[in-house]
């Protein structure tokens, strides 16, 4: 039996060790069971994850399978639609994912007792990038069979290509995810719609579906400075012209570096604000 | 003489230590100057008005709000620095806060299990279960639970990791006599079995006669009582708590309608 007395090492009050790696191990995956337990409860909600991407993903796969037969380029680019398509949900659904599953804890009314648990913030991160990861395995693999599918279009045939896009995607969604979690935390619930919207803001600005010669000289800057632009530039080089543009990748993971730093400062100073503002107990009532 | 250890001071320190401890949002003080001590196995109730600063006084012990100045030092640790420290030590319960409503009762006791890093976790639930008659509840999702079948489940999350400290939020609020009392009685088991220090909100004052041998109570932020629950019956002449309550509380009211 566990001892009430004070002082006593963790393991003579029946706990595990609280510091260290394995502690740190052991309380991110019980935030990751947490989800997983939600996710498997529901399958409407793991089939919610499939429906838009796939939806998506049929309704420009078609656009592309018409133009290919108007126009010339699009004859010799399959698969630039489909893969713009897939590597946005990437970002949308990864940021989504992160997102969503910290917001659960507020619609739950649970974040009053994480807050005071041993978790720490960096682990609660941590957590919730396991979980987009997951979210995000759900959501894209039916999706992307269906893609090789209906319209040939093979995603991993990009190959290591691949991976440069698909990480440097990933992490930005995350960044956005962090400062996205931080508003949320600091202004609450009414701030939720931002978590909902924010990656939108990007669709026009980082050149899904177009080259970033297409915007006005003066939104081209902005358009630099995002990771994305540089991930479809990079796709429409792999697909176009079969050539993987190595400087592309380079670039956005350096400013992957800057964004993600930025998020977990962001998300770092919302949480002192809240816990100086008394903002997370009314979060929990 | 060998200087002690921080683990050494930390076994010395009292369960709860406020010092000069001021909570201040944007103009209006929450808390204002408040000290008090806490010793190890004592039950202290936090009473006053709505308002009267002790969900944020709780809030402080917990590390949820930091405060304006002042320290709030649980288990030796300071807990607007130095909260990880000792956060596996204590557990809180609140009506007003829930664990997630879809998942089973014994699957939320499994997560909170892992976060706190209990050991032999099944057996723990196990035992827990029993004695907060949970058996039949623990394939259930915690959503579509009763209030008093919730309130079991959260003080089983709170109990979970043998907490040194127990932050109680009105533990038996909107729950009927009967399951009332049996909380009660097994809050009073706990403290006896573990010898465990409480903080205990209420505003139930038969609960607060029953649980607690000491009563701070606010006003304004201010502490404006401190004392045994029967010698501040006896100060101010009443019969029992609830009328002291009132009597100290409208008090306070007529002072403030006097001032210019």
């Amino acid at each position: 039996m566990m001892s009430g007395a004070g002082g006593l090492l963790p393991e003579q009050r029946g706990l595990h060790e609280q510091t260290g790696l394995a502690a740190s191990a052991r309380r991110v995956s019980a935030m990751v069971l947490r989800h997983w337990y939600v996710i498997r409860s529901s399958w409407p909600r793991t089939a919610e994850l499939v429906y838009w991407p796939l939806v998506q993903m049929l309704t420009w796969g078609f656009l592309q399978s018409y133009l290919a037969q108007a126009t010339s380029l699009a004859g010799r680019a399959a698969g630039l639609f489909i893969g713009a398509v897939l590597l946005w949900d990437i970002l949308v659904r990864g940021q989504l994912g992160f997102s969503i599953a910290f917001l659960e804890e507020l619609w739950s009314r649970n974040l009053g007792h994480l807050m005071m648990s041993p978790l720490r913030p960096a682990e609660l991160i941590a957590s919730l990038i396991v979980v987009s990861l997951v979210k995000l395995t759900v959501a894209m693999v039916p999706v992307a069979l269906m893609a090789y599918w209906f319209f040939g279009f093979n995603l991993l045939g990009l190959g290591i290509g691949f991976a440069a896009l698909f990480a440097n995607l990933i992490v930005m969604s995350w960044s956005m995810g962090l400062i996205s979690a931080g508003v949320v935390l600091r202004w609450g619930l009414g701030a939720e719609n931002f978590a909902w919207l924010v990656a939108f803001v990007l669709l026009p600005l980082c050149c899904v579906y177009y080259p970033v010669a297409t915007l006005p000289g003066w939104l081209q800057p902005v358009a630099l400075a995002l990771p994305p632009t540089y991930v479809f530039e990079g796709l429409r080089a792999l697909v176009v012209n079969h050539t993987f543009e190595a400087g592309y990748m380079i670039k956005a993971l350096l400013l992957n570096l800057v964004y993600f730093g930025l998020g977990a400062g962001a998300f770092a100073f919302f949480l002192r604000q809240a816990r100086a503002s008394g903002s997370l107990v009314q979060m929990g009532e | 003489m060998q200087k002690p250890t921080p683990q050494e001071e930390r076994t010395a320190a009292p369960p709860v230590q406020v010092q000069a401890l001021r909570k201040v949002y944007r103009d209006v003080v929450a808390v204002d100057s408040i000290d008090f001590t806490l010793r190890r196995g004592s039950v202290t109730a936090l009473l006053g008005g709505n308002g009267a600063g002790k969900t944020t006084t709780i809030a402080m012990l917990m590390g949820l709000v930091t405060p304006t100045s002042g320290v709030a030092r649980v288990l030796g640790a300071d807990m607007a620095r130095e909260r990880y420290q000792v956060l596996h030590r204590m557990n809180f319960e609140s009506p007003y806060v829930d664990v997630p409503m879809r998942l089973t009762v014994g699957q939320n006791l499994e997560v909170f299990g892992r976060l706190y890093g209990v050991r032999t976790l099944g057996q723990r639930i196990g035992e827990i279960a029993q004695e907060l008659r949970l058996g039949d509840l623990l394939s259930r999702p915690y959503g579509r639970l009763s209030a008093g079948q919730k309130t079991r489940v959260s003080l089983a999350k709170a109990l979970l990791n043998a907490p040194e400290l127990l932050l109680l939020d009105e533990p038996t609020a909107s729950l009927d006599p009967d399951t009332a009392d049996w909380v009660r009685t097994r809050l009073e088991a706990y403290c006896r079995e573990r010898a465990a220090t409480v903080v205990l909100a209420s505003h139930n004052m038969a609960e607060v006669e029953r649980l607690a041998d000491r009563v701070i109570m606010l006003e304004k932020g201010r502490i404006v009582a401190d004392a045994t629950p029967q010698a501040l019956i006896d100060r101010f002449g009443r019969r029992n708590l609830e009328e002291t309550f009132l009597a100290i509380a409208r008090r306070g009211q007529a002072e403030a309608e006097l001032q210019p």
